[in-house]
């Protein structure tokens, strides 16, 4: 997809800007009445995930003293997922967001919480609170699309090496925690040159996720083991699939949020003396949903409701699926697409988006059953031609999409013409 | 008998915390002992019972790290209502000899008292609230006085009920004079008189609504030998105050010890001095600009963030004061020792504030 604002079809073009200031004060509104009513109930709530995930982690690491034995090892496994992706998500990923900051308990607050990680909490909240969240979408500011190593956007120039991406996208989701940490310490910038590499505060960072990695990797693939004594093998064999699924499970999760095909992105000068109410509707237009049952929800952290949670990312995460009805009536009416869909769906329209963008533009959408040994013989051509090849591509490609926009309004305004 | 040295201690410490990392074993044991001894103080309500109309004692065990409070002497106590924490000072009214190792305080539900209230009205037996250890200096010395005086009103009695109830039988002469709107507003009203009767203290019941308000000139009437007492005094700020002149007046500044729960109040205006304690630095800040921006221009460099308050990077302590979100305009208001975190983005000062940083 293109940035919003080259669209040929912008998809907010029908708003004036008073609608869009009328969504931002409705937006407040909503925003206010959970504020209000956050009480009692919701405290308990948190606590009570808390609870069952410490619970639920105990038991399974206890059932995983015996892993030797495949039933313990299968329940303990099973077990550990679970717990690890409730940390993750529901508990470590909302409280870092400050969602509970307002119970004043210091022990589930956002500047006091540690999780279960390879990136420290501090690290990830400026990376994901400060800069994703608030540059959501926004093509060079939001390292969240493509985390700097994959092609997104139409707009990025192709190269070969793109061809790739899908290979990088899935050994980036085994490794999900660790792709995490590098991008939080923007590793691949940082790396880059010799003063970067040497400046103190990213070696002081590097050791901190560094110490982490080396707690965490102590904790799951030595002591535990250890502690199981003849189970040795089976027990970090069981944490490495635990961590293994969890960092499947929550890339899933997050490429479903801004990835799917129709998730707007934005140019950086787009943002500029962004209001309120524009900045509410980048993240109405640049997030999408994943429909599903109340354990579905729990279970992404309620980043299935990615829409509520980028409007709103320090309401507590149980009331998002109650505000969803409300948010979505305010899309209906404005005539906004409220992107939503069940996993499968989400998460095979997100890899369908790797795989399209991994490719030069266009290619994808223009091979069929027959054609395809001549499409390949143009693949191979533009992988192997030098840029000039691709320029000529990328300029042909342009002008057939402005002709087939050209052709498709002459026939809208042909349809029109004897109704008029 | 096997003894482990501190070497083994320190050893099995951290493989457990090994084992638990980036939690501590605690946070784990918290979930099925939260008053063991090396939690942090905790306290579980044991039982709650009316004083008076609007006015409980509430009995708590402590947990295992409790030290014996002094009688006279205050906790604070960490309730959560409507799921905020909040933290407030109550004296200790237990007998000790008679607790089994419980601890009590009375409440008594204030106009608008969001704690309060919330302890007279809705909290139950089996909850458990966090605690601090006893502190304060209102207290009987080892040397017990050979005359004393205690001057109370309203939940004013309840530190020295706690003198009372443990050690009135070391005290030959002592004189309580105790001011209530009605007899029925007595906390502890039948206890009072039952030790009254016992002829153990001889007690002055002073009710407001029918004799007017309490004057430390008839204090003088009442109590011909005031010179010659030590005196205890707590109540409103206005009794309090008008005490400390008298006995100032008098030459006998020396013989008041005065005990006061002041009510917060605040000033929440629009603006105010912001002081960053750390920094030394106080900055006058206006009631639209956020604390944050304040300081900054101020010179000083402060955590940040997103700066539309989503991304609580910005996020300190507000040790004492009171500041309005610039968004909604609901106020936060911080004592010390409340534990209150603001996001300096999106806070103005609404009063006087004092920000650890």
């Amino acid at each position: 997809m293109t940035a919003l604002q080259k669209k040929s079809e912008n998809p907010v073009a029908h708003l004036s800007a008073s609608d869009v200031e009328e969504i931002g004060r409705r937006l407040d509104a909503i925003r206010q009445e959970v504020v209000d009513s956050r009480g009692a109930d919701d405290a308990a709530y948190i606590r009570k995930v808390i609870d069952v995930q410490r619970k639920i982690e105990l038991a399974s690491r206890a059932v995983l003293l015996l892993s030797k034995f495949p039933p313990a090892w299968v329940l303990g496994t099973a077990g550990l997922s679970v717990a690890k992706i409730l940390e993750n998500m529901e508990i470590g990923h909302n409280i870092l967001h400050g969602q509970w900051d307002w119970m004043r308990d210091p022990k589930i607050h956002s500047t006091t919480w540690e999780w279960d990680m390879a990136s420290p909490a501090e690290q990830w909240k400026h990376s994901h609170n400060e800069l994703h969240h608030t540059y959501t979408n926004v093509i060079g500011k939001d390292n969240d699309l493509g985390y700097g190593i994959m092609r997104v956007d139409e707009d990025q120039k192709w190269i070969p090496l793109y061809l790739a991406q899908p290979l990088w996208n899935f050994v980036n989701a085994c490794f999900f925690e660790y792709g995490i940490a590098a991008y939080d310490l923007e590793l691949g910038k940082n790396l880059s040159t010799p003063a970067r590499r040497n400046d103190p505060k990213f070696r002081a960072a590097a050791k901190q996720v560094l110490g982490k990695i080396r707690k965490q990797a102590t904790k799951d693939y030595l002591v535990h083991p250890a502690l199981s004594g003849p189970s040795f093998v089976p027990t970090l064999a069981a944490n490495f699939v635990a961590n293994l699924v969890r960092n499947l499970w929550s890339h899933s999760v997050i490429m479903c949020g801004h990835f799917p095909e129709g998730v707007e992105t934005y140019e950086k000068t787009s943002i500029e003396g962004e209001t309120r109410g524009e900045w509410y509707l980048r993240q109405m237009l640049g997030s999408a949903n994943i429909s599903g049952s109340a354990a579905m929800h729990i279970m992404t952290g309620n980043l299935s409701h990615q829409v509520e949670h980028h409007l709103f990312p320090d309401l507590p995460s149980n009331r998002y699926a109650e505000i969803a009805p409300k948010v979505k009536a305010i899309f209906d009416e404005y005539g906004l697409r409220y992107h939503t869909a069940p996993l499968p769906q989400q998460v095979a329209s997100a890899w369908h988006k790797v795989f399209r963008l991994s490719l030069p533009n266009g290619w994808l959408a223009a091979t069929n059953a027959k054609n395809l040994p001549q499409q390949l013989g143009l693949l191979y051509k533009l992988t192997t031609g030098g840029p000039k090849v691709r320029r000529v591509h990328d300029r042909a490609q342009r002008i057939a999409a402005t002709r087939a926009r050209q052709a498709a309004h002459a026939a809208e305004a042909a349809e029109l013409a004897p109704a008029a | 008998m096997t003894t482990t040295g501190p070497g083994l201690r320190d050893r099995v410490t951290r493989l457990v915390e090994a084992a638990t990392t980036p939690l501590l074993p605690r946070d784990y044991l918290d979930l099925f002992a939260p008053l063991r001894s090396g939690a942090d103080l905790r306290g579980k309500v044991v039982a709650k019972r009316h004083e008076t109309a609007d006015a409980v004692t509430v009995v708590i065990r402590p947990g295992r790290g409790w030290r014996e409070h002094v009688p006279g002497q205050y906790i604070r106590i960490g309730v959560d209502v409507d799921g905020v924490r909040q933290w407030r000072a109550y004296s200790l009214t237990s007998d000790r000899a008679a607790a089994d190792g419980t601890i009590s305080i009375c409440v008594k539900a204030i106009p608008d008292g969001k704690v309060s209230n919330h302890v007279v009205r809705d909290l139950r037996p089996g909850t458990v609230v966090q605690l601090d250890q006893a502190t304060g200096e209102f207290t009987l010395p080892g040397q017990r006085p050979a005359k004393a005086l205690f001057v109370t009103a309203g939940s004013g009695i309840t530190p020295v009920m706690g003198m009372l109830r443990n050690h009135l039988d070391e005290l030959p002469d002592a004189v309580l004079v105790h001011s209530a709107p009605t007899a029925e507003d007595v906390v502890f009203g039948a206890e009072l008189r039952a030790m009254a009767a016992a002829g153990r203290v001889r007690l002055v019941e002073r009710h407001t609504d029918t004799d007017g308000f309490l004057k430390p000139a008839e204090l003088a009437e009442l109590v011909p030998d005031l010179h010659e007492r030590t005196t205890w005094a707590c109540g409103p700020a206005g009794l309090l105050e008008a005490l400390e002149e008298h006995w100032a007046a008098e030459g006998i500044a020396d013989q008041l010890l005065i005990e006061q729960f002041r009510p917060r109040v605040q000033v929440t205006g629009e603006g105010g001095s912001v002081t960053y304690n750390r920094t030394g630095t106080t900055v006058e800040s206006d009631g639209a600009t956020p604390i944050l921006d304040a300081a900054e221009e101020a010179g000083l460099i402060m955590p940040s963030g997103c700066r539309m308050g989503i991304c609580y990077g910005c996020v300190l302590p507000l040790r004492e004061g009171a500041v309005r979100d610039i968004r909604n305009g609901e106020l936060t208001v911080a004592a010390p020792g409340d534990g209150v975190l603001v996001q300096t983005c999106i806070s103005a000062a609404a009063g006087a504030c004092d920000i650890d940083h």
